[in-house]
């Protein structure tokens, strides 16, 4: 293992909504570069993380940082500033926009100028935006749906609002990427394509964080994984200690074959 | 295509004055124009962050009044015998400071109620816009309370070399008020074509998405209710100095409700949806006048309004926009503004 920072550092999380523990000390890890899944039954509190990692959610005690810097405290917009971007579960696009606009407005970061250069129209603003638009193709391009870049994003199928919603995070230029179960709803092929789609992300040097349900797809795509029950890590490892985990297997299975 | 448009429209609009030659015709052009600017900048809340604001004639009140006192000077006490005594300036520096002023309200306002948005932005609206007609009502050393503001001078316009041009003619303040209407067109179709417009846009259908790639709320609302304010305050300042005499009455319901109807029945969230909307109910009572009594005149406005929103549930404009689209065979535009499809096209 190499001795580097990691990128992503959660120490210690709990969040209780009143009387109810979501979370109770949460601790891992994320390195730069690596894929991380976490994973859990329904209601392990996989999304509540996502939502204290990204500022959604304020944790009720300990610390979250990334790359060194405490995301105490800093609303959504900041914490998208230092680098760490999500998708959504459901809303992952503005449906009554194009592609091409959608793009456009995850590209916001990229297209900042000053008010009085965009309301004069000087050449700098007018600059930024032929790069903008320029990128928007790019990406519509690299997540293939280039051809229907001025169809509305609330008209395509499902598996395509996905591939829309991560267009839309890479817009925004993170250096990691926190996927909420990006795969729910797509068929076999369009998940294959899609585990290419996190491979290529990774490889231009973006750490990922994953949620999801597909274990296959969890399986083939990450280098550590870490498991979630009742608001507690029950195993942390790669892909093949977690498959024959007792603990994970009983969380997943055990129940229902006791009671089977 | 659209450019040409707009110029053509623009050349229309400015041939009026040479073969009109009713006064009183042309007065109901030019304050239709006046609360046209003030509908264009509501639309920009309204139509392009969604946020309603129902004190808007507030911020245009405001401008009138800080327009009017500019040119017309005050002495009030504050303190026992201290006092605060400005000189008159120049009308044409009114209308700057109805502008600054004005925009500085609407920050203010934007700053209090944009923490909570939708209803209690509405709510801090009508309240704002409440407290500030009572002042004006009852602040009578600095307002004239009842008796109105009079005699406000026309806004001179300094020409370099020569001396100045005082637009006193209803000619010219029909210049006037369409020279400042095309500036603020302009302004807020780069500012909505801009990345400003599109956060607005991003905040307006997905709030939750819109922030995740770093788009910050309250600073993107508060800067569109400061510009939105501002240009009200504009048209404000141009009400009072062709008006000539200003009261507490200009903060009325009635006249942010009108700025409401014409942006909605014009199209909220399209550019040209307020003058068309503007120029149809601004100008319908002179119209409806000779033929109607008043009471039938109010009914007969209740009643196109409700037509149209009948008809054309999302406003004049986008309606026949998506018409036109479809007939050519293109996907329509949603809400009559996709950026895509204005690349080339600046306004000039």
């Amino acid at each position: 293992m190499t001795t580097a920072v990691p990128a992503l550092k959660v120490e210690h999380v709990a969040i209780h909504f009143g009387g109810l523990v979501a979370l109770s000390d949460l601790n891992f890890t994320v390195d730069e570069g690596e894929i991380v899944s976490l994973i859990g039954p329904n209601g392990a509190g996989k999304t509540t993380a996502f939502n204290i990692v990204t500022g959604f959610l304020a944790p009720t005690h300990g610390s979250v940082s990334y790359r060194g810097t405490p995301l105490d405290g800093l609303k959504p917009h900041q914490i998208a500033d230092i680098g760490l971007v999500r998708t959504f579960q459901r809303t992952s696009v503005f449906p009554n926009d194009t592609i091409y606009d959608n793009l456009l407005i995850g590209l916001h970061r990229q297209s900042r100028v000053h008010l009085p250069e965009a309301l004069l129209g000087l050449p700098r603003a007018r600059l930024t935006e032929r790069k903008v638009r320029e990128r928007a193709h790019e990406l519509a391009e690299w997540v293939g749906l280039g051809r229907r870049i001025h169809d509305l994003a609330g008209s395509l199928s499902y598996g395509e609002q996905r591939l829309v919603g991560v267009a839309l995070a890479l817009a925004a230029g993170p250096s990691m990427l926190l996927l909420d179960e990006p795969v729910s709803g797509m068929n076999a092929s369009e998940t294959h394509t899609f585990v290419e789609l996190i491979r290529n992300i990774r490889s231009r040097g973006v750490t990922i964080l994953l949620v999801e349900h597909d274990m296959p797809m969890v399986m083939s795509v990450s280098d550590r994984i870490v498991v979630l029950n009742y608001g507690r890590i029950i195993a942390e490892g790669p892909p093949d200690t977690i498959r024959n985990d007792p603990a994970v297997i009983e969380a997943y299975l055990g129940k229902a074959a006791v009671h089977a | 295509m659209k450019l040409i448009a707009t110029l053509v429209s623009i050349a229309a609009l400015a041939s009026v004055p040479l073969w009109l030659r009713d006064p009183y015709l042309m007065n109901a052009l030019i304050t239709t124009g006046i609360f046209i600017i003030g509908a264009m900048s509501l639309n920009l809340l309204l139509g392009f962050t969604g946020q309603l604001s129902l004190g808007h004639v507030a911020f245009f009140g405001i401008g009138a009044y800080t327009s009017a006192l500019t040119s017309l000077g005050f002495d009030i006490g504050v303190f026992g015998d201290f006092h605060i005594v400005h000189e008159p300036w120049p009308p044409i520096a009114g209308f700057f400071l109805a502008i600054v002023v004005a925009g500085l309200c609407g920050y203010l306002v934007g700053r209090l109620s944009f923490r909570v948005r939708g209803a209690y932005f509405v709510i801090v609206t009508i309240s704002f816009a409440e407290v500030v007609r009572l002042v004006a009502l009852n602040w009578i050393e600095l307002t004239q309370g009842p008796l109105a503001l009079n005699n406000i001078r026309s806004i001179a316009i300094p020409l370099p070399g020569l001396s100045e041009l005082v637009i006193r003619t209803k000619l010219h303040n029909y210049y006037l008020v369409l020279t400042v209407a095309v500036i603020a067109y302009v302004l807020i179709a780069r500012l909505v074509r801009s990345h400003f417009g599109r956060a607005m846009r991003g905040l307006m259908e997905n709030e939750t998405l819109a922030v995740s790639v770093g788009i910050d709320v309250t600073r993107t609302l508060t800067l569109a209710a400061v510009i939105s304010a501002a240009i009200a305050g504009a048209a404000g300042s141009l009400y009072a100095h062709y008006i000539r005499i200003i009261d507490p009455d200009i903060f009325a319901f009635i006249n942010t409700v009108t700025m409401v109807i014409m942006v909605i029945s014009g199209g909220k969230g399209s550019l040209a949806g307020p003058i068309v909307g503007g120029l149809i109910f601004g100008l319908m009572p002179v119209f409806l006048r000779p033929i109607m009594a008043p009471e039938a005149q109010w009914i007969a406005y209740g009643g196109v309004l409700i037509v149209i929103l009948f008809l054309l549930p999302r406003g004049i404009v986008p309606s026949f926009s998506r018409l036109l689209s479809k007939q050519r065979g293109q996907a329509p535009a949603p809400d009559g503004m996709a950026f895509a499809k204005n690349d080339a096209k600046e306004p000039a």
